[in-house]
């Protein structure tokens, strides 16, 4: 396929497959060829779950309940994008739920109880995060108190916070319609259209160009079939999905109609993109991964292992904070529970059902997101079925279980043992 | 001579480790270092790599006295250690590795096809055929494919001394085999090689040099053709051999 040089296989497409590292969201076929399981527990488990509900209620498979969805996970989905950049360096933050609550309380008393501008509010929120981010990074790396003390120690204090910010548990609301349409607007048709299309189109120049450049170097690179097949399945799936969040899902039509790409699936993807890059286009995810790998290695390397480290947390508690602010807009209010209760173990627990290991060294940004799709779904389908909040803690706390199992085993097996 | 260690001191608090060692290595050549256990091999490595300061004597890169304060300024020197840890990173693949903290970038975006080309041809410079995937992760690979690229590793910086900390001692007879022929290739490649090992076997079998250090003294450095395993043996054990290494004052009556 290819003019080989020196020293390779001949021809092996797998190779050249696995290693495109633009490719997030297709890339299963890659993994499995090569026997890398990768992201590919998360996808059967979502294809199955939703058999599974759609067959015993059909309203899991409605339209409305699709855009529901979106509007469920997302908060849990921000906080396990960014635990997935604590968990590759081999660390864990165990206060990045309640870190969300205390950004989103800051959030809400600027908002509302200073009635200053929205903008401001946002920022002083991510701002906080950042911060808290700076701090337990700090804690951890410069005076080497465990991760796991630190943060357990932070997701006390942090609860505290939200306490005495929200004045001893009264609850405060969001009335500002900015703030309420992160979670809960949604795009205009037509917007949602140029949005899918300026999405496939970039990722199809982002593909092309690198199969492009890798012919022109004479390394091994996939047939160009299989590159268009990936554009094309990606386009087909995105399409699909704008075209359904596009249909009328309002129960009463006349009354107030509900159509539209949901804002927060928006955000959900541009942070999405921002993240991956960064993890795996730049020197800093490079040594993230090999800072998670072998931190003797990376420091024999010349890498910053510290500073490598801090920013991990830093990002970590800012993302845990852009899922404190989705949240505060779903429920139009910060109460003390918010990003309290499960909201933690259901992000530890999406980004390690996606394919992060606890062991470090491994997790991708899409591993989240699939991770955190299939917590929602459980958590929806079952709260459709109308089984209790006991029954459902269970079962997601055994599907994290079978995760972190599969986790162990394949880093027991060695083989498995990729950041793919 | 590209490296020359003159009465190389080197002491942790009352202990002297090193003391008084004289090292010349060349070009093109291979110089191994033998010595027992506590003789001082890791201490004068390190000396060389910058992670220990020394506290007398000089070392001269080129003719020139240098001071190496650290891996970086060894590493601008052209001198690259090969640890017997080895230092990969298990989750990342050959590339990566072989570019860790050295990575190539075009504005801020990795540039993973330019690294993979100069891998590729790094390789097959060495005449490395026994990895045939570039983008398999490291955990993959067998222990003989692991420490070829942590050797690939260090000579693809123009590194002109490469430092092999007992490359050998966790392989197989083939894998072995394979290594010292890389070894050898380094040299004749016009590198100088610092080859540390205990291996007498694999010493003969490489090495251009050997240089016995005994109790962190340089009891002897000899022609590899001349010496015989049995001298070496003693150099090593005693510090003497016939008319051969330190002074009976030296070697304090170790000898039997």
């Amino acid at each position: 396929m290819s003019t080989q040089v020196e020293s390779r296989p001949e021809a092996g497409t797998e190779p050249g497959a696995v290693r495109a590292v633009a490719d997030h969201v297709k890339g299963y076929w890659a993994e499995v060829r090569s026997g890398e399981v990768g992201a590919l527990p998360a996808v059967a488990g979502i294809i199955a779950l939703c058999v599974f509900f759609g067959i015993s209620q059909p309203v899991f498979l409605s339209v409305g309940n699709l855009a529901n969805l979106f509007g469920q996970g997302a908060a849990v989905a921000c906080i396990a994008m960014g635990l997935v950049f604590v968990l590759v360096i081999g660390e864990i933050d165990l206060s990045a739920g309640f870190a969300s609550g205390v950004c989103a309380a800051i959030m809400a008393v600027i908002l509302t109880n200073w009635g200053m501008p929205w903008p401001l509010a946002i920022g002083a929120a991510i701002a906080t995060g950042v911060v808290i981010g700076l701090l337990l990074g700090t804690l951890v790396v410069k005076l080497g108190i465990p991760s796991f003390v630190v943060t357990l120690a932070a997701f006390l204090a942090f609860q505290g916070i939200v306490l005495m910010i929200l004045e001893e548990g009264s609850n405060i609301t969001i009335h500002n319609e900015t703030v309420k349409a992160v979670a809960g607007g949604n795009l205009e048709r037509w917007q949602g259209w140029t949005l899918l299309v300026l999405t496939i189109a970039a990722y199809g120049a982002l593909q092309m160009n690198r199969w492009r450049r890798r012919v022109a170097r004479s390394l091994v690179h996939e047939p160009l079939a299989v590159v268009a097949a990936r554009i094309a399945s990606l386009g087909a799936l995105l399409t699909a999905t704008v075209f359904l969040l596009n249909l009328e899902r309002s129960a009463n039509p006349q009354i107030i109609s509900l159509t539209g790409v949901p804002v927060v699936v928006v955000i959900l993807g541009a942070l999405f993109a921002v993240w991956t890059f960064v993890l795996h286009r730049t020197r800093f995810g490079r040594h993230l991964y090999a800072v998670g790998g072998n931190r003797e290695a990376a420091v024999r390397a010349g890498v910053n292992v510290d500073r490598v480290r801090i920013a991990a947390f830093v990002i970590c508690s800012g993302m845990a904070a852009i899922g404190g602010i989705v949240a505060a807009s779903r429920a139009a209010s910060v109460d003390p529970n918010t990003g309290g209760s499960n909201v933690l173990l259901l992000s530890v627990g999406a980004a390690v059902i996606g394919g992060a290991s606890l062991f470090g060294g491994k997790g991708t940004v899409r591993a989240a997101l699939l991770g955190g799709a299939v917590v929602a779904i459980i958590n929806n389908g079952m709260g459709l079925m109308g089984l209790s909040a006991g029954v459902r803690f269970g079962v997601t706390g055994a599907v994290l279980l079978l995760a972190a199992g599969v986790d162990a085993m394949s880093r027991g097996r060695g083989k498995l043992f990729g950041r793919h | 001579m590209f490296l020359e260690l003159t009465g190389l001191s080197k002491r942790f608090g009352p202990v002297e480790v090193l003391s008084d060692v004289d090292l010349a290595i060349d070009a093109g050549e291979v110089c191994a270092l033998v010595g027992d256990n506590g003789a001082g091999k890791s201490t004068l490595v390190k000396c060389v790599a910058g992670i220990h300061a020394i506290d007398g004597g000089a070392i001269t890169v080129d003719g020139e006295t240098r001071t190496i304060s650290g891996p970086r300024d060894a590493a601008a020197l052209g001198i690259e250690v090969v640890y017997q840890d080895l230092a990969l990173c298990d989750n990342l693949d050959v590339v990566e590795n072989l570019f860790l903290g050295r990575e190539k970038v075009r504005g801020m975006v990795l540039d993973d096809d330019a690294m993979e080309h100069l891998a590729a041809e790094t390789l097959s410079s060495l005449a490395v055929r026994t990895i045939r995937n570039l983008r398999q992760p490291v955990a993959s690979l067998s222990g003989g494919q692991r420490q070829t690229v942590a050797i690939a590793k260090a000579v693809l910086w123009n590194s002109r001394l490469v430092i092999l900390d007992e490359p050998t001692a966790a392989l197989g007879v083939a894998q072995t085999r394979q290594v010292l022929e890389l070894i050898r290739r380094l040299a004749d490649q016009g590198l100088a090689v610092l080859y540390i090992s205990h291996n007498l076997n694999d010493v003969f079998a490489v090495a251009d040099r050997i240089a016995a250090l005994y109790l962190g003294r340089m009891a002897a450095v000899l022609d590899a053709a001349d010496a015989t395993q049995s001298q070496v043996v003693e150099l090593i054990t005693s510090g003497r051999s016939g008319s051969l290494g330190l002074g009976a004052a030296d070697t304090n009556g170790a000898r039997p």
